[in-house]
């Protein structure tokens, strides 16, 4: 039931905009880059310090000085250009890029993230989400809806430390497509399969179901 | 006639070093890391210090080398995982550590070279980063005051650079080493390549040489791969 993380991705390209530039975070929002529609043109802006990211390289072709900002190795897309982080975090902050697309452990249901902290468990950092999130206009949450434990991701409140708060836009989860709105999350789409009644079964936070609820196309 | 920054090597490159100084190490991940001064600081044993760089290195490389003769009293940085050691001393107390914003990382580095000593950030509001922290509102969202650094060395690693310490960064490499360079009250750069001036052209020079106080050609570069991800040639 519900969708795969590719089929998460997948919905999420479908937000992508023609001239857009576009972080994507770690995890499923990587796999964004492999669903780009056609006839749509982007551009992958990674915050250690490049603008047109290609594919990982083939076997051979791999370069210490050619990373993303998961520390894989990647390729240079002609047009692309290098930077040093200051101005880097001058795109995101000066709201330069279009589009954030990023993991999350929680998110509350007035758009509040935590994504980087497990209090006694996990101590690794914020990297540049906090930045991201603090000054990213279209802020995209992807995510499974709820954790391995069957618990709701989608919250009232969230219980861990914050990466920003009022920031998300939207969330895309293996279940729905939901936007944060004064109210709380407004149901936009139901992943295919999956019904009204299984996506308030697995929403802590407010949700908001305004009458018939589409079916994502894929 | 231009300026000569060039020291003999590594040793040279890390004169002045004290116990309990605040240092700068310009790199993301292990990319364009300053493989050579780190090992030279190791050799000299220095204690006590205070490392501001965006990670942590890996066990056996990298910063993880001064973690491991217990070098490094505090680390200020954005991201700290995959390092064993690294969680083992701080688990323990043994190591301080400040996790900032990246951005704000970058922002405090490049604030400390340019005059600004501290600046509005929108990042972190609302978060355990903003814990004490002046708050102010700018066009109606709420900013965090942030503050320069000030470090006694920054150690920045670049592709090629002249004997006048002008530099030029591969790929992205560049990262945090621009910034740093700026940022130090002694900046020392270790190049792969060192060229004598007028080689480089200066259209293409990524810092300038007036950030640079010593400069020199690494002995050894390993360029280790943290996260080695490729795709298969189709046939």
């Amino acid at each position: 039931m519900g969708l795969d993380k590719n089929g998460i991705a997948q919905r999420i390209a479908q937000e992508l905009q023609n001239g857009f530039y576009v972080n994507l975070g770690i995890g499923i929002p990587t796999l964004v880059a492999n669903y780009i529609p056609k006839g749509i043109d982007v551009e992958f802006q990674s915050e250690n310090g490049m603008l047109g990211m290609g594919p990982f390289p083939f076997e051979g072709e791999e370069s210490a000085d050619l990373i993303n900002a998961g520390k894989q190795t990647i390729t240079a897309l002609p047009g692309a250009v290098f930077f040093d982080s200051a101005t880097s975090f001058a795109m995101i902050r000066g709201q330069h890029v279009h589009l954030t697309v990023l993991g999350a452990m929680e998110v509350s249901d007035q758009g509040d993230i935590a994504n980087w902290k497990i209090p006694g468990y996990m101590v690794k950092g914020m990297g540049g989400a906090m930045d991201l999130v603090a000054s990213a206009k279209n802020i995209i949450v992807a995510m499974m809806h709820t954790n391995k434990k069957g618990e709701s991701k989608l919250l009232r409140q969230c219980t861990l430390p914050l990466t920003g708060t009022k920031c998300v836009t939207k969330v895309v989860t293996d279940l729905a497509v939901l936007e944060i709105t004064p109210k709380g999350f407004l149901l936009l789409e139901r992943a295919p399969g999956v019904s009204v009644e299984q996506i308030k079964n697995a929403t802590e936070g407010r949700l908001i179901i305004e009458g018939d609820v589409p079916e994502m196309k894929l | 006639m231009a300026l000569n920054k060039v020291v003999a090597n590594a040793e040279e490159a890390i004169r002045g070093i004290e116990d309990n100084m605040t240092v700068m190490f310009g790199g993301f991940g292990l990319s364009g890391i300053p493989e050579n001064s780190i090992v030279a600081l190791r050799k000299n044993g220095a204690k006590g210090l205070t490392c501001i760089s965006n990670n942590a290195g890996v066990d056996g490389f990298g910063l993880g080398v001064l973690l491991e003769t217990r070098q490094v009293k505090k680390m200020i940085s954005s991201y700290v995982g995959e390092n064993e050691e690294f969680e083992r001393q701080m688990l323990s107390g043994e190591l301080e550590v400040d996790l900032i914003p990246q951005g704000t990382l970058a922002e405090r580095c490049r604030a400390a070279g340019a005059g600004i000593p501290a600046f509005y950030t929108p990042a972190g509001y609302g978060t355990e980063v903003a814990l004490g922290k002046e708050v102010r509102w700018f066009n109606g969202k709420p900013h965090l005051l942030e503050q320069a650094f000030d470090a006694s060395f920054a150690f920045v690693k670049a592709w090629k650079g002249d004997t006048a310490g002008n530099l030029v960064y591969k790929g992205t490499s560049r990262n945090f080493n621009h910034a740093m360079s700026m940022a130090g009250k002694v900046t020392v750069a270790e190049v792969e390549e060192l060229v004598e001036v007028g080689e480089l052209d200066p259209n293409e020079i990524h810092t300038p040489g007036i950030f640079i106080q010593r400069i020199y050609k690494g002995e050894r570069f390993e360029k280790r791969i943290e996260q080695r991800t490729v795709r298969k040639k189709e046939a």
